[in-house]
């Protein structure tokens, strides 16, 4: 599989911001620094050879024990280009902290919401980061690895 | 004495026709939903067996349908859906998930709906087959017919 024309022209543009390049399942993957993604996000999509304008998924994989502990996972796709692209970025526990895409993407604002809620990573502008798929009262972060498979908390108030 | 037969007699011809006249309102939210509408329609026919309008307001029902899996964040709208019927009121949880979490054992889903509302009969499956509801509303059926009902003189009659 050749370089795309999208990660030829990233290359060039942020070189150094570009920690690691690999296919892997038949798409370009890219580890990228944690603080240059809305950048790097904002060339992807506004570039007009590139136009990747599609946010397919964002998601996080709890790699615990390893140091940074959290890798988030973005997949975005060109229609100019018929090109998927996935993009990873790696998070300490410490400070579970990232720019937001959602002033990109509007469908951002509800998958940065889920990982919020599942996995306890914030992300800096979001417009309404609040609990999507938990109710306000659960504590803890359910998709953490070591959030208890048996822990059992109390309903919601107000049904006992 | 006399008045007592009465009783049981106007106990007998009450749960007669509420049995025969229960207007359901299907809370359905997963696959076993899919038997629940095939028990439903013209090959299974539950409505052979009175229950043939289904209410999709809880106030004009009397029989709650649990059909599939309740998550934490959904359990006050049952309970809720439950408070809004009107006495008398039957429930009948349908599914493992209904009853007991199912295969859901984790931190998101209640452990059966009992936990929440009180429950009169349980179908076990995953999901169960169509007669098997229908077992569940004959079941419920002679329930009716043999328990005490509530009615305007009744207890004026017994002083």
């Amino acid at each position: 599989m050749r370089e795309s024309q999208g990660i030829k022209k990233l290359k060039e543009k942020f070189s150094k911001d570009i920690l690691d390049y690999s296919i892997s399942f038949g798409d370009e993957t890219l580890l990228i620094k944690k603080e240059r993604i809305f950048k790097i996000a904002k060339f992807l999509k506004e570039t007009p050879e590139l136009e990747y304008s599609l946010l397919l998924d964002i998601t996080c994989v709890d790699y615990l024990g390893q140091e940074p502990r959290f890798e988030l996972i973005y997949h975005v796709y060109s229609f100019r280009l018929n090109h998927r692209l996935r993009i990873k970025v790696k998070i300490s526990e410490e400070t579970p902290v990232i720019e937001s895409l959602t002033p990109l993407w509007k469908n951002a604002n509800w998958l940065e919401r889920e990982v919020f809620d599942m996995f306890g990573i914030k992300f800096k502008n979001h417009p309404d980061l609040r609990r999507i798929l938990m109710y306000e009262e659960f504590e803890g972060y359910p998709l953490r690895k070591d959030y208890p498979l048996k822990k059992r908390q109390p309903r919601i108030p107000g049904i006992e | 004495m006399k008045v007592n037969f009465i009783t049981t007699k106007l106990d007998y011809i009450l749960g007669w026709a509420r049995k025969f006249s229960l207007f359901q309102y299907p809370f359905v939210t997963a696959c076993c939903g899919m038997e629940y509408m095939s028990a439903a329609c013209a090959h299974f026919d539950i409505d052979r067996f009175g229950a043939g309008l289904t209410r999709f307001s809880p106030r004009q029902a009397d029989l709650l349908l649990v059909v599939g899996t309740v998550s934490h964040k959904l359990a006050p709208v049952l309970r809720k859906i439950y408070d809004q019927m009107t006495e008398p009121k039957w429930v009948i949880a349908i599914g493992a998930c209904a009853i007991s979490g199912g295969i859901y054992n984790n931190y998101a889903v209640v452990q059966g709906i009992d936990k929440i509302i009180p429950v009169d009969v349980y179908v076990p499956g995953c999901p169960p087959r169509p007669e098997a509801i229908l077992d569940a509303l004959i079941k419920l059926q002679q329930k009716i017919q043999n328990q005490s009902h509530e009615w305007k003189w009744k207890n004026k009659l017994k002083k």
